[in-house]
């Protein structure tokens, strides 16, 4: 059977050109693995082309700039007049991520610090798993942690009306990012050459400034898009979000409001929504700026990622 | 050939294995049954009672809410769909385009109770009092405002819960209660009855409505008046089936075209003694005066 096979790709690579059977399998696995590789790109393109055309009615026809971007009226079932303002809706996605990142960025950094410089053999080992593990949980489940077990204990704690809030989804985003942050983060402080650490313990450093000084520095670049991922997954983050924040139309004043985020109106209002109606059309509206938004951050995420493997 | 014959005999084995272990019906028919959230488990127990009835009907149901059933319905792919409000004109033109001419069927009667905190004292509110709390441009945002002091309850502030504005139940409740006026912005928006009856229990300052379905002995429910001061009544099966209930609204099944065959029979048992004994079961009122053990 071996001798067969030898003796056949013997006789392939002697006849390369000729348009015989290896030939074609040849060609055929090339075509499939190109295709395999630039399918991200088909996908993307073709997830904006769709939610782009199913939204372009609504842009072409009741969409106004000033009232999408700058009005909290979100009334798009209203029997007097329909109104189509995301304002409120953006300053609930962006406090709620806002938040999160003011707790994830030293929950991550911390952790991931200790992984990359401190911690040695199982340790490591048995901390990184755990911070994929934490990734694995669904967002779903994250959302009921909100409900039910945050809900009443803010509102034991803080003595507030309400503890489905921005505090409430922050914490809980917070701790859905940080996974993702601590890997990217410590991916970052990695590529730091040992050579910078050796050079400053030569001239004496403790461990804290070799940290400070020299490898937070270095590793700049790369911590800045463990960061700017984070909120892309804050943006784009929908179940828990929807559950935790109390999904009430609000510009908020305080973490102790209730908001409402860009994502989860789309979740809670596209099922039961006529096709082809402005509201559905608003709604595809939304997730069209959510692309974009996700998109230039992630775009941001990664050309500083990149520089960083450069550097 | 033989082989051919072989082939053959083995998928009507087959075949009939399936139909053994599914029960045996030769004329099994599968009644598509799809729409309303609210009337989603009703629907099941009358698809599951139903199977003793006729073991030769199968009903399938599934929920999705109001809008979906009659999505559904005007696309021509249930037999049955189900709401909790009545077919907009647009609906029933779209479902007439496309040669279903949508026939109405009464199936019970839903009052919606306006959920407070168990530590509540207030017991009765007018829809007055309720277009101020909900109304866009209302003036109560305290309970204060209402003459009552609720024990627990941070700044007095009115937590105001209600549903996503696409539900069959916040358009009723809007239209009731505020006739074409809007709700106010910053209103809790919950996905789902349920989620609205376990945020008012665990929250003092909370005031939120459903269907009286979903009330537990953890909550209170207000009597309703038209007026101010006026004689209040109380939600319940008796007075939502008289009517005398102000926020008690009607339950829908729509059938493309007078039903017939086996779509009307189980309509028709739907309607009958046995259907509605169910309905009331569920905590709904039935569509006819029944008498039930």
């Amino acid at each position: 059977m071996t001798t067969k096979r030898n003796a056949e790709s013997v006789a392939a690579a002697a006849d390369f050109d000729k348009l015989n059977r290896d030939w074609y399998i040849d060609k055929a696995v090339q075509v499939l693995v190109f295709l395999g590789g630039i399918s991200a790109i088909i996908f993307i393109i073709g997830i904006f082309v769709f939610i782009t055309k199913e939204g372009m009615g609504f842009i072409l026809g009741d969409f106004s700039f000033t009232e999408f971007f700058f009005s909290q009226n979100w009334r798009p079932t209203s029997e007097n007049k329909a109104t189509y303002g995301i304002l409120a809706l953006i300053a609930g996605t962006a406090s709620v991520t806002g938040l999160a990142m003011l707790i994830a960025i030293p929950f991550s950094l911390g952790t991931a610090i200790f992984i990359a410089e401190f911690a040695t053999g199982r340790t490591r080992e048995f901390l990184k798993i755990t911070v994929e593990l934490l990734a694995a949980i669904p967002s779903v489940v994250w959302g009921f942690i909100g409900l039910a077990l945050m809900n009443p204990l803010i509102i034991d704690i803080f003595d507030v009306p309400v503890g489905l809030n921005v505090l409430n989804a922050g914490i809980i985003l917070g701790l859905m990012a940080a996974p993702i942050m601590t890997s990217i983060a410590e991916d970052a402080l990695k590529a730091v050459p040992d050579r910078y650490r050796e050079a400053a313990e030569a001239m004496g450093a403790t461990r804290w400034q070799v940290i400070y000084k020299v490898v937070l520095p270095a590793a700049k670049n790369g911590l800045l898009g463990a960061v700017l991922l984070g909120v892309g997954r804050g943006f784009g983050e929908t179940m828990a979000v929807l559950m935790a924040t109390g999904h009430a139309i609000n510009i908020p004043g305080s973490v102790f409001d209730s908001v409402r985020a860009l994502t989860a109106t789309i979740a809670a209002e596209l099922g039961e929504t006529a096709v082809g109606s402005p509201h559905y059309q608003a709604l595809f509206t939304i997730g069209i700026s959510l692309f974009v938004i996700t998109f230039i951050i992630n775009l941001i995420a990664d050309l500083v990622i990149r520089d960083v493997r450069k550097g | 050939m033989l082989k051919r014959n072989a082939f053959l005999l083995g998928t009507a084995i087959t075949a009939s294995l399936l139909l053994t272990a599914c029960g045996g019906g030769q004329d099994r028919q599968v009644i598509q049954n799809k729409g309303s959230d609210t009337l989603v488990n009703v629907a099941q127990a009358w698809a599951e009672a139903y199977q003793k009835v006729d073991p030769a009907t199968v009903v399938a149901v599934s929920g999705g809410g109001s809008g979906t059933g009659i999505a559904a319905l005007i696309n021509g792919t249930v037999d049955i769909a189900n709401a909790s409000r009545a077919m907009k004109d647009k609906e029933i033109k779209l479902a007439r385009d496309g040669g279903h001419d949508p026939i109405e069927h009464i199936v019970g009667y839903d009052a919606l109770a306006v959920y407070l905190h168990a530590d509540n004292p207030l017991t009765d509110i007018s829809i007055e009092q309720l277009a101020q709390i909900y109304g866009d441009g209302g003036t109560f945002l305290k309970w204060t405002d209402l003459g009552v002091e609720v024990p627990g309850c941070k700044d007095q502030e009115i937590v105001v819960i209600s549903r996503q504005n696409n539900s069959g139940t916040f358009a009723y409740f809007r239209k009731t209660i505020l006739g074409k006026g809007d709700f106010r912005l910053g209103t809790r928006d919950m996905h789902g009855s349920k989620d609205v009856v376990d945020l008012v229990e665990n929250t003092a300052c909370a005031i939120g409505y459903s269907g009286l379905a979903y009330a537990t002995d953890h909550l209170k429910l207000a009597c309703i008046s038209q007026q101010t001061g006026g004689e209040c009544t109380s939600p319940s099966v008796a007075t939502a089936s008289d009517r005398s209930y102000p926020i008690a609204r009607p339950l829908f099944m729509y059938t493309s075209g007078e039903p017939t065959g086996y779509v009307g029979e189980y309509l028709n048992w739907i309607k009958s003694n046995e259907g509605q004994c169910i309905i009331l079961k569920k905590g709904y009122a039935p569509a006819t005066d029944v008498s039930c053990d």
